[in-house]
């Protein structure tokens, strides 16, 4: 492996992730999180789609017209949603009830047009390919870090399987029932934000007033 | 009637489109930093969808579900199940309303185009829209629930984006810790109002 495809297919899991520094795709990473199985299989649809669609659309690119391009691009990420669908109503049919209309939502995923639009219009089918990948390692990460919390601490189990046993059987641990629910997935995104953006100072968004430093009571 | 009425309240507020399945988060997050905005674009959703829906449930009763196409007559039509070509075409006929629209809007009524114009464009890609379409079918309802559905589900969005740009409007007066600020705290806001519109899930209708 060259340095340049390392380069291609790793950024995006670190330095350059998709949702937590380009904010693309969280519909679908904050909905199907409360398991892991069904979040892993989301990730796996989302990074074949990406890739083969970057990889398709770069095959073309050449010779699409550029003002029907977005149309050109649905169409080619349809087909491949569709294709990832009845894949896996074929062979997952349980998880793919319980993603029902988010394998569907691929389509409208920012991640899979935004990479389409801005890298693989440009670049040759191989690199595309890989940087779709590399985008979807990238959501697959976060999607896989959030499921982990979620189901270890809301439910104390990973993959189905009981790490922590729980009160109900006997156990000693009192699952957080928040995790469960949906909103606990903004927390920890926005906590996840957060943490990123301490570390990494040029991200913080500018104010839109200056704050004057707190006065103290004595002197008031 | 009282079930559509009864439709209507839970497409609004229990089964928020927004605040329940988190359906359209980039567009509610991106532009919801100012009141005028958010309104412009909850309307132009509120359209689309109330026009989207009804005409992808048109289609998929007859051109996609299975036996939908025995009203032409033909003997081998009865048995052909095109089903797996909807989302193609569902997003197909939202791309093409939303350019219909913006070319009506623009002929007909300039005022309102140049207020909602920049935001159309976006809409062919908020998941609000398909997502609206896919429970439509997934929930299997007839041609009058699929009209105040897609009403409903577009003013519960709006409702949901307009909400969170008057909290938004009035949060950055605070001094919030610096990482927090902007999109980090824009998820945390949603989260909250997510928790308050679950409340509305122990509702009985």
């Amino acid at each position: 492996m060259t340095e340049k495809t390392k380069d291609i297919l790793f950024k995006p899991v670190v330095e350059n992730n998709p949702i937590a520094l380009q904010i693309l795709g969280i519909c679908s990473a904050l909905a199907v999180t409360s398991q892991l199985s069904v979040a892993l299989v989301m990730c796996l649809a989302l990074t074949v789609v990406t890739a083969f669609s970057n990889f398709f659309v770069s095959l073309v690119r050449n010779y699409i017209p550029g003002n029907i391009r977005i149309i050109v691009q649905m169409t080619i990420i349809a087909s491949l949603v569709i294709v990832v669908d009845q894949v896996l109503k074929a062979v997952a049919y349980d998880v793919s009830k319980q993603l029902s209309v988010f394998v569907g939502l691929i389509i409208t995923n920012c991640i899979v047009m935004g990479r389409a639009e801005a890298y693989a219009m440009k670049n040759p089918p191989v690199a595309s390919f890989l940087d779709g990948i590399g985008n979807g390692l990238g959501y697959s990460v976060i999607l896989i870090v959030l499921a982990v919390i979620r189901e270890l601490f809301g439910s104390g189990s990973l993959l189905g399987i009981q790490i922590l046993p729980v009160v109900s059987t006997g156990g000693w641990y009192v699952p957080n029932g928040l995790l469960l629910l949906p909103p606990s997935a903004f927390f920890l995104i926005g906590g996840f934000i957060w943490v990123l953006r301490t570390f990494k100072k040029d991200q913080v968004e500018a104010a839109d007033f200056d704050m004057a430093p707190n006065t103290r009571a004595e002197v008031a | 009637m009282a079930e559509y009425l009864s439709l209507f309240i839970r497409s609004v507020f229990i089964e928020n489109m927004a605040l329940s399945f988190f359906l359209g988060m980039c567009t509610l997050l991106a532009i919801s930093k100012k009141i005028e905005a958010a309104i412009g674009l909850g309307i132009a959703v509120v359209a689309v969808l109330a026009i989207t829906v009804p005409v992808n449930n048109l289609l998929y009763t007859y051109l996609l579900s299975e036996g939908a196409l025995s009203w032409t007559g033909i003997e081998s039509m009865k048995t052909v199940d095109l089903s797996f070509l909807g989302l193609l075409s569902y997003i197909g006929v939202i791309a093409a309303i939303v350019q219909i629209l913006e070319m009506v809007l623009d002929r007909y009524m300039p005022a309102l185009y140049n207020t909602l114009g920049v935001f159309l464009p976006l809409i062919t890609v908020n998941c609000a829209i398909l997502g609206a379409s896919l429970f439509m079918v997934e929930r299997d309802y007839e041609f009058g629930e699929s009209v105040v559905y897609g009403i409903g589900a577009g003013i519960g969005w709006a409702l949901a984006i307009v909400a969170l740009a008057g909290i938004r409007e009035k949060l950055k007066y605070s001094d919030m810790p610096h990482g927090l600020r902007g999109l980090g705290g824009a998820f945390m806001i949603v989260g909250l109002m997510s928790l308050g519109f679950m409340s509305f899930g122990g509702m009985n209708l």
